[in-house]
């Protein structure tokens, strides 16, 4: 599903350059779920913001689904964001003025979905999610936990293959953390590929594999059990 | 994302910035309110001058004495100029063309007009029966000069409204001899009041048989000869008449200026559109201002909607699809604004007829037209370097932020 081979990645920051990424290589397959650990500054983030498309390496190649994205212009890449990939962000990222359901509907609005496909795939979703009746509440409105599931609806929405989720409960209190890990656990039972950034070892140790990252390499990978 | 879904997002996102809204209808709204006004105020201006114009009559020809020509080279003939009379002959002569419908000669002067012991200076118009047909006058009470001999000097005189109440105040005026100059004159008539022509005031003035007023002011000279063309083809024909006949007649001398109505009318036109053009353009320019405020209000709503981009791109939002959302929302706002402007430039010259009601302001549709284009337009202009930028955002950089 995921092929990157000898992926570069360099920042400019003040006059130094920063190697976030060095000559990284991995292989995910369909389905997998892995962990990604390591210190801040390690290049997680970086590492899924690549993946995820939202960043290009300077070097290296990545291949998704066989095919060759590394290549494609933003409005390919946004295109294969819109339907293959789906994102858990650490700060939630809700529109604030839309209600729970409008923030879900969102990526379905921006693909181009009619109306009335829209409505029937929100509802689905945010029963999924056990937010059925905070549909019409608006973010403010929601405990962090309820937000992070009313995010997870909406990258679940789509129904992509991939989902990136970047340290989906650091702001989220154990119980509410513990919720959202068994949510997104939930959609790689049912065949997603799931990717979790986080620092936190004890949720890094629930994923079947699990990479440590450090100083922009990997350091460490308990490698594909699939 | 559908057509209908980026309006409803874009209106969304306007309802949830209300100050900026505002700030961009205010100015938006002023710069289009203020080109309304203005060419209004011009085309205002331009109607109030052709139509006083126009009130003088139709088709019409004016033969004034002396020759008005930029001599250029010889000094003397500055000084050594004679002009010739215009005379009731000439009139006369003048009038025998098919194409000359009527013609009236004018003489004027001033006199002290008295009935009893009331007395009071006027305005004394020389002229002949045709000067009511010619000029549209029409009359409040009893007959014009009466048709006959040009030299028959009838002592008779048709008086202003304004005169007549000055005099009579309610009394019948009609058979009264009213003393004019040093002679008697009966009272025939009284005009309509219908407001100002330009330069004289109708319901001022007393106006004799043109052979009267030659005897009253002793000069054989005429101020002015009215001719009135059968119709606007013919003016043409009728310029090049008069020119051979008062040459003709004043041995090889064309020492008479012709003026046409329609030459002053379209000089006049002309000038005052111009003028409407340049105030509108004056007034544009706070249209262009008005976009740049537009570029600042929106250039500031990028920044602060990074993470809203940003994440609109993580959900698979392409650059373009955002520039288009940017840009639509800074249209609508433009277009809204222009509708303010219009509202309010409506409501302005509403406000400006009813204190002056003699001055007919109305902007030109074309005006309206052109300073709503302008206004969509550069509010779209000025939204395409914001929208760019958001366009342009890295979504990494835009998420990395609470």
């Amino acid at each position: 599903m995921i092929d990157l081979s000898h992926i570069d990645r360099r920042y400019h920051v003040g006059e130094q350059w920063v190697q976030a990424l060095n000559d990284v290589s991995l292989h995910i397959g369909a389905g997998e779920y892995v962990s990604i650990m390591g210190p801040s500054g390690s290049g997680k983030s970086t590492l899924l913001n690549v993946l995820g498309l939202l960043d290009r390496p300077d070097a290296g190649v990545y291949k998704f689904s066989e095919r060759d994205v590394t290549a494609l212009n933003d409005t390919q890449q946004a295109a294969l964001r819109s339907q293959k990939i789906g994102f858990v962000f650490q700060f939630f990222h809700l529109v604030a003025r839309l209600t729970a359901g409008e923030n879900v509907e969102l990526p379905l609005m921006l693909a181009g979905v009619p109306p009335r496909e829209r409505r029937v795939r929100v509802d689905a979703v945010m029963n999924a999610v056990g937010l059925t009746d905070r549909a019409h509440h608006r973010p403010d409105q929601l405990s962090g936990g309820q937000r992070q599931r009313v995010a997870i609806a909406r990258a679940a929405v789509t129904e992509p293959a991939l989902l990136l989720a970047d340290e989906p409960t650091g702001n989220l209190d154990r119980a509410a953390g513990v919720g959202v890990m068994e949510l997104l656990e939930n959609l790689n039972a049912k065949g997603i590929t799931l990717l979790i950034v986080t620092h936190d070892g004890e949720l890094g140790a629930r994923a079947r594999r699990q990479i440590r990252m450090m100083d922009g390499r990997i350091d460490s990978d308990t490698g594909s059990k699939t | 994302m559908t057509w209908f879904d980026r309006f409803h997002y874009a209106l969304a996102s306007l309802r949830d910035s209300r100050l900026r809204g505002v700030l961009m209808l205010l100015a938006m709204g002023i710069g289009v309110g203020a080109v309304v006004v203005l060419t209004g105020l011009g085309e205002g201006a331009r109607r109030y001058v052709t139509n006083e114009f126009a009130s003088l009559g139709t088709n019409l020809v004016i033969v004034l004495p002396g020759r008005t020509e930029a001599t250029g080279g010889v000094p003397f003939s500055l000084v050594g100029e004679t002009t010739r009379d215009l005379t009731l002959d000439d009139a006369r002569a003048i009038g025998r063309h098919p194409s000359v419908v009527r013609v009236a000669p004018l003489n004027v002067g001033s006199a002290a007009l008295a009935w009893r012991e009331r007395e009071r200076d006027v305005p004394v118009m020389g002229s002949t029966p045709e000067m009511l047909a010619i000029r549209h006058w029409e009359l409040a009470q009893g007959k014009f000069l009466p048709a006959g001999d040009l030299d028959q000097a009838t002592p008779v005189v048709v008086l202003g409204a304004n005169v007549k109440r000055e005099l009579f105040g309610g009394l019948n005026p009609l058979g009264e001899w009213v003393r004019l100059g040093d002679r008697r004159f009966r009272v025939i008539g009284i005009l309509a009041s219908e407001g100002r022509s330009i330069g004289v005031d109708v319901e001022d003035v007393a106006i004799i048989p043109v052979s009267a007023a030659a005897q009253l002011f002793n000069t054989a000279s005429l101020f002015r000869v009215l001719v009135e063309a059968a119709d606007k083809d013919a003016i043409p024909r009728v310029v090049e008449h008069v020119l051979t006949t008062i040459k003709d007649r004043h041995h090889g001398e064309e020492d008479v200026t012709v003026v046409t109505q329609d030459a002053v009318l379209a000089t006049f036109d002309r000038i005052l559109r111009a003028l409407t053009f340049a105030v509108g353009g004056i007034a544009a320019i706070s249209l262009g201002v008005a976009g740049i405020l537009i570029m600042n209000v929106m250039l500031i709503a990028v920044v602060q909607r990074r993470a809203e981009v940003g994440l609109l791109k993580a959900l698979g939002a392409s650059p373009s699809l955002i520039q288009n959302l940017f840009l639509l929302e800074a249209g609508m706002l433009s277009l809204l604004g222009a509708c303010c402007g219009v509202i309010v430039g409506y409501l302005g010259n509403g406000v400006l007829r009813m204190l002056y009601p003699t001055f007919p302001v109305a902007a030109p549709w074309w005006s309206v037209v052109a300073a709503m284009s302008v206004a969509c337009v550069t509010g779209i202009l000025f939204g395409v370097l914001p929208a760019r930028r958001a366009a342009q955002l890295s979504p990494t950089i835009a998420l990395s932020r609470r």
